[in-house]
């Protein structure tokens, strides 16, 4: 499943300014692009127009076109979106269904939505928990999980829709470094396992240099940047975009200035996560 | 049947109703092992059941028979009788919803309501306000230990606890109201309105006995209802 936005824009309903312009990105099975920049640059909304949620769901102007494997989010409705594209918002509480006492009804909701067969419904929680490796969570109350643990939950809510494109908006902003790990493995071996399509947008960057092939910037709706991870988040103007170099970069741009560069082999700056 | 006990407890006239359906309630409830916690909903009536003991007792309409007074206030005997109908009603019914709540799931009502046919929309809307409560209480907590840690004081005299319900009141509405929209875009992204009959997730067991007695059940309190209300028949 492929996700293509062409010269995408996008303005909210009853707003004057538009949130996107001009955007055009295209995210192929098995690649992960990562999106950066400042705040109010587009970033949610980017995010909410490659789900189809909007305008399906909220309303709004669209321009342009988004393709979720060749067939236009404005033809399909949203639960339609939702079997091909999921979506994963930053906070994991608003996500749960609130109806649900155990994990496994919570990650049922979607599918039994879909008034699927009992079994296929079952075959379905569980192969979620199992592509997460969640599956001890299964009889838990949703609402008692850890940060890290209740994402991975919502992930596998979203995945049990069987999705072949993933939009992340923000999935790891309200966790720790250990739930922040746990997330970023679970979204490193969705693409490359089960091949899909990944669109994530990540202030992280140092996640984003482990998981991204591609990252493109985001500044006041228009896409200013774009390329290789490694090149993007090595720029010298990222900054000027609001955004943070990953650790690594900054590590080894303090240490060339302070003329130590040449002594830290490149390999030790990998294991920091450049 | 706690549909029905409700529905006696307060139609049915006089004291055989409300007393027949205490009587039912509480031989329920020890059966089921549930004493205890019947026990605090019925310590939560006392305020009720206070306010309906003195109004009736105190301002019955038309009561002359008066028993003692208190300042301008008489208590009459058609009121004090009025008033212990009364709050044997209120109790019979609470105690009954009581019971029915206690020894009831609601993961078991919701998926039975849904099997025989409730909409998503409200089997969804009773559910998360079900269990939005605990979550929200424990919300409220988590507001108020941060208001106290910036030194407002929620001790002391009910008008300073008063008072300290307003920045809780503030954050509260601003915090549910700011999470709608992203949850009803969840929910969308879940497929929440797609036109599919929803997959039932357990079925409760349901015998023919138990259908014959549910209504043999609803059928005994529409008459014995009528009857009572329209007063063919003069209970006790």
């Amino acid at each position: 499943m492929s996700l293509a936005l062409t010269e995408v824009g996008y303005r909210y309903a009853g707003a004057t300014a538009t949130a996107l312009e001009g955007v055009s990105l295209r995210v192929e099975p098995g690649q992960v692009i990562g999106v950066v920049g400042p705040n109010d640059a587009g970033k949610s909304t980017l995010c909410l127009v490659s789900a189809g949620l909007a305008p399906g769901s909220i309303g709004g102007r669209l321009e342009g076109s988004v393709l979720l494997d060749g067939t236009e989010t404005r033809e399909l409705k949203p639960y339609e979106a939702a079997q091909r594209c999921g979506i994963l918002f930053q906070n994991p509480a608003t996500q749960q269904s609130g109806t649900a006492s155990t994990v496994f009804e919570e990650i049922a909701f979607g599918p039994r939505n879909l008034g699927l067969a009992l079994a296929e419904v079952v075959e379905r929680v569980e192969e979620a928990l199992a592509v997460l490796g969640i599956s001890g969570l299964i009889a838990r109350d949703p609402h008692r999980l850890s940060g890290g643990e209740a994402q991975l939950v919502a992930l596998a809510s979203v995945i049990a829709m069987r999705p072949g494109a993933l939009v992340l908006d923000e999935p790891t902003s309200q966790l720790d470094p250990a739930g922040t790990r746990l997330v970023g493995d679970a979204i490193a071996h969705l693409a490359t396992t089960l091949g899909t399509a990944i669109l994530i947008v990540e202030h992280k960057t140092s996640l984003l240099a482990r998981l991204a092939q591609e990252v493109v910037v985001l500044d006041a709706g228009r896409i200013v940047a774009r390329g290789a991870a490694a090149t993007v988040l090595d720029a010298p103007d990222l900054a000027a975009h609001g955004v943070r170099a990953p650790e690594a970069v900054s590590i080894r741009r303090a240490l060339e200035l302070s003329g130590l560069g040449d002594r830290v082999a490149a390999a030790d700056l990998e294991v920091l996560g450049a | 049947m706690a549909l029905a006990s409700a529905a006696i407890a307060f139609a049915v006239r006089e004291w055989s109703g409300p007393l027949a359906i205490l009587a039912l309630v509480v031989a329920t409830a020890s059966i089921a092992r549930l004493g205890r916690p019947l026990l605090k909903f019925a310590l939560a009536t006392i305020p009720l059941v206070a306010s309906i003991l003195l109004v009736n007792t105190f301002l019955f309409p038309g009561a002359t028979d008066v028993l003692v007074r208190i300042g301008p206030f008489a208590a009459t005997g058609t009121g004090l009788i009025a008033a212990f109908q009364a709050t044997l009603r209120v109790v019979a019914f609470a105690l009954s919803v009581a019971v029915f709540s206690l020894t009831t799931p609601t993961d078991d009502l919701l998926s039975d309501l849904e099997r025989r046919g409730l909409g998503r929309r409200a089997i969804f809307i009773i559910g998360s306000a079900i269990g939005t409560i605990p979550r929200m209480v424990e919300r409220a907590a988590e507001i108020i230990d941060a208001q106290r840690a910036r030194g407002l004081d929620t001790e002391g005299s009910p008008s300073r606890r008063a008072r300290g319900l307003v920045p809780l009141a503030g954050p509260m509405i601003s915090g549910a109201l700011s999470e709608v929209e992203e949850r009803s875009m969840a929910l969308e992204a879940r497929g929440f309105s797609a036109p599919a009959r929803r997959t039932t997730l357990r079925l409760l067991p349901d015998s023919p006995t138990q259908r014959a007695a549910r209504w043999l059940i609803v059928l005994a309190t529409i008459v014995l209802v009528a009857a009572s209300l329209t007063g063919l028949v003069r209970l006790p």
